[in-house]
């Protein structure tokens, strides 16, 4: 390797949060080195919780101006943060623990970032280089076990390759398909003396992410789209990820066709905008399902084609063409066969199809989707995801998600668990901008909500955060409120107490026949599985309020707007409504596990109707 | 069409590199065949020959992965028709005076090569591409073999061209 070469690709301009960058070169620890380059970087603020072998590291740390350490409970939590952090502000969530159980625990939310592509930094402490592979206290091969769940890791060993290997570090999380990287950094590197220079020589030979789209495949894009009689473009997380919200709307716009955001995608196109006919799926509206069914044409744009999105894969969208642009080349054919497959960033696909399709538009080829509109609004007035009250005046969670939305001030960033809550926030929370909704999409980590609002708040102190999270995800992370309450992060928590896993209940309820086998979260083994209403155990106001949170429990519909204008004043603390809903909710639609979409239930019972059933 | 085919992977010379590669295989649920891995004329850059077979899934897929690997430099696919593909065997076979003589004949038939001898066995190096070794070994089994130890494939393309040529430029240039 030659060494002219290497210093082409610096890391994250972008990211970077004033303060010289020193040509020169300094002596110091490795640990020293560490924080210097997290200053480098940008990295404003780490989430985090040391140890014996990250020790090194958290005594420079102390005196960083640049750098904000928030010590979390658990590293579980730094994790989750990162990612909050990463999703609302679009930078590097970094989080920062120590070997072995530290490392460890910060496996779950390693292979979330990586599920849903979420730029993340994690550093851990490791034994000393002569003892790795001793069994040694506290020593665990992490970065062995993050393999398969990073996109790439490093194990550092000496203090010299501290430097380089963050900037590396950084670079790959935050370039090409976004995603986990892990910097695993023996005791002995931090302790060492070593000499600095900013910014360093990166070495990545092998990594080249391809961004910028083949113009060829562009032209046929735009052919199609403009042929087609029934398009979709089907709008996935790397549209939000590339920044390319503008550039869909200015896509949608010119060509007419419908809009469909996957779950990681909600809020990179408006809810309101007539165009946008829903989210897909599993639990995807009606409009929106039926749309990709009967499509002629789907393109594609930043998404995956998910077995939630798709339901059966040989019985998904049989009448359309697709067009495919991703970042990650692996994602283009893997699941479904793409006609029209592009590889490039999201953003520089939109703007190209964009020319492409105006220059069709200039040679008279407009698409004509009068007739497949007419469809789409027939079943988008016929099929609106709505809900029923309960009718014994209880409280209705979606009604509890829906009223939170309303009164939320504009900007407000939610985050969700996973499960009933989590759809419930997808359906009836109107999403206008990119980086409003946090979630875990692709790995359904409950208990993400608590922790990733915390980082997003963190990194967003300006803007309303509310977590949506269910009884059962809370009891999972929300130690995290006093990390919170603490350091000044004031985000909002909004339990949605059904006293179940509701979602499993869910299914229980409809597949399993109401046997419901350990989902009852508020009674005990000798229930015989009849649901004991109301032990309040765990007692969430008072589990709150001893975390140094502001805490109130709402039962009464008549109560739901005061105590959301309440939550919404306080700005001081967090704050924690226990809202007690009705246990029988249930999320629709709904395609069940493993059938084809066209099965798609609109409600309990209710399969739309399109004309076209057999059976009439 | 077979299922089989030969991958040559350009990797980074570092620890853990062989280890990402096999961990991608077994969780994609791709199937290794052979694996055979050494140093190249360059010593920052390993050389892997995988052969993979692919079944009910696109070879595509299985390359495209790889390459999101930060270690994978470049991947070569070499048809069968345009490259040289050897597997090393070392074979002990049981020997007495009469069958010694029947082996050596064998041996030099398949233009391999006799490498140690004792009253009771005959170890046996052979070169060559996996149907030739294999009817080698068949005919060997008549005698009784003790022990046997096999190479993953090794495979270079024909002609002056070089796979590893390219991205070391491309190394120089870019890293």
């Amino acid at each position: 390797m030659t060494e002219q070469a290497t210093g082409a690709q610096h890391p994250q301009p972008r990211a970077r949060n004033g303060g010289p960058s020193s040509a020169s070169v300094e002596h110091l620890t490795g640990a020293q080195s560490l924080i210097r380059s997290l200053e480098e970087v940008g990295a404003d603020t780490v989430f985090g919780l040391p140890g014996g072998c990250i020790l090194p590291a958290y005594d420079p740390l102390m005196d960083s101006t640049r750098v904000r350490h928030i010590l979390v409970r658990h590293e579980q939590g730094a994790g989750h943060a990162a990612t909050g952090y990463a999703q609302a502000t679009g930078k590097v969530g970094v989080c920062m623990v120590t070997s072995g159980p530290g490392a460890t625990n910060l496996v779950t939310p390693i292979a979330d970032a990586a599920m849903d592509s979420v730029p993340m930094v994690a550093i851990t402490g490791q034994v000393a280089s002569a003892a790795i592979g001793t069994d040694a206290f506290q020593e665990a091969d992490i970065c062995g076990i993050t393999m398969p769940i990073t996109k790439h890791n490093f194990l550092v060993t000496r203090a010299e390759d501290i430097a380089h290997t963050i900037a590396e570090a950084f670079h790959i999380a935050s370039t090409g398909r976004p995603g986990p990287v892990l910097v695993d950094i023996a005791k002995d590197a931090l302790q060492s003396k070593t000499t600095f220079s900013w910014p360093p020589t990166m070495d990545l030979p092998g990594y080249r992410p391809v961004t910028k789209p083949h113009a060829k495949q562009i032209r046929e894009a735009a052919k199609l789209i403009t042929q087609a009689k029934r398009p979709v473009l089907y709008v996935g997380g790397g549209v939000m990820k590339a920044g390319a919200t503008a550039e869909l709307k200015v896509l949608a716009e010119l060509t007419g066709a419908p809009v469909t955001t996957t779950l990681m995608a909600l809020g990179s196109f408006p809810d309101s905008h007539p165009l946008h006919v829903g989210m897909p799926g599993m639990h995807g509206s009606v409009t929106a399902v039926t749309a990709l069914q009967k499509a002629d044409l789907i393109v594609a744009l930043g998404a995956r084609f998910d077995d939630r999105v798709t339901g059966k894969l040989d019985s998904f969208a049989p009448y359309a063409k697709i067009v495919h642009a991703d970042i990650d080349p692996a994602e283009i054919g893997k699941n479904r066969a793409a006609d029209v497959p592009i590889v490039g960033d999201a953003r520089e696909v939109i703007a190209d199809l964009v020319q492409a399709v105006q220059a069709e538009h200039t040679e008279g080829n407009t698409g004509d989707y009068g007739a497949w509109w007419k469809d789409l609004n027939r079943w988008r007035e016929t099929y609106p995801v709505g809900y029923d009250l309960p009718e014994d005046g209880s409280l209705s969670p979606q009604q509890v998600i829906q009223r939170i939305g309303e009164l939320a001030p504009e900007g407000t960033i939610f985050a969700a668990g996973v499960g009933q809550h989590q759809m419930w926030a997808s359906h009836f929370i109107q999403y206008e901008q990119p980086a409003t909704w946090l979630n875990s999409g692709g790995a359904g980590t409950m208990g993400y909500a608590v922790p990733a609002a915390m980082g997003a708040k963190a990194g967003a102190p300006d803007r309303a955060v509310w977590a949506i999270d269910g009884d059962g995800c809370f009891q999972m992370t929300n130690q995290e409120l006093t990390t919170c309450a603490l350091n000044n992060i004031p985000i909002k928590v909004a339990i949605i107490n059904n006293g179940a896993l509701g979602m499993v209940r869910q299914w229980q309820t409809l597949f399993y026949n109401q046997r419901y086998s350990n989902t009852v979260l508020h009674s005990g083994a000798d229930s015989d599985g009849v649901p004991a209403k109301g032990t309040r155990v765990p007692d969430f106001v008072k589990l709150s309020e001893a975390m140094g949170c502001y805490a109130i429990r709402c039962e009464d519909p008549a109560d739901l707007d005061k105590v959301i204008a309440e939550a919404n004043a306080i700005n001081d603390r967090p704050v924690v409504i226990d809202f007690i809903v009705h246990e029988d909710a249930m999320v629709w639609p709904m395609v069940a596990a493993g059938t084809s979409n066209d099965e798609v239930m609109a409600a309990r019972g209710v399969r739309p109707d399109f004309g076209d059933n057999e059976d009439d | 069409m077979s299922t089989k085919h030969t991958l040559s992977v350009l990797v980074e010379n570092k620890p853990g590199v062989l280890a990402r590669i096999t961990a991608l295989f077994s969780r994609r649920g791709f199937n290794i065949d052979s694996l055979a891995v050494g140093t190249t004329e360059h010593p920052d850059i390993s050389r892997i020959t995988i052969v993979v077979n692919v079944e009910g899934l696109p070879l595509e897929q299985v390359t495209k992965q790889l390459n999101k690997l930060v270690n994978v430099l470049k991947i070569v696919e070499l048809e069968p028709a345009a490259a040289i593909q050897r597997e090393l065997v070392l074979v002990k076979v049981r020997a007495d005076n009469e069958t010694r003589s029947q082996i050596v004949e064998i041996v030099q038939l398949f233009r391999a090569k006799t490498v140690d001898v004792s009253p009771e066995a005959v170890t046996i190096e052979a070169t060559g591409g996996a149907e030739k070794l294999e009817a080698m070994l068949k005919m060997l089994e008549q005698f009784g073999i003790k022990e046997l130890v096999q190479s993953g494939t090794i495979a270079i393309g024909r002609g002056a061209r070089s796979i590893t040529d390219r991205s070391l430029r491309a190394l120089d240039r870019t890293a």
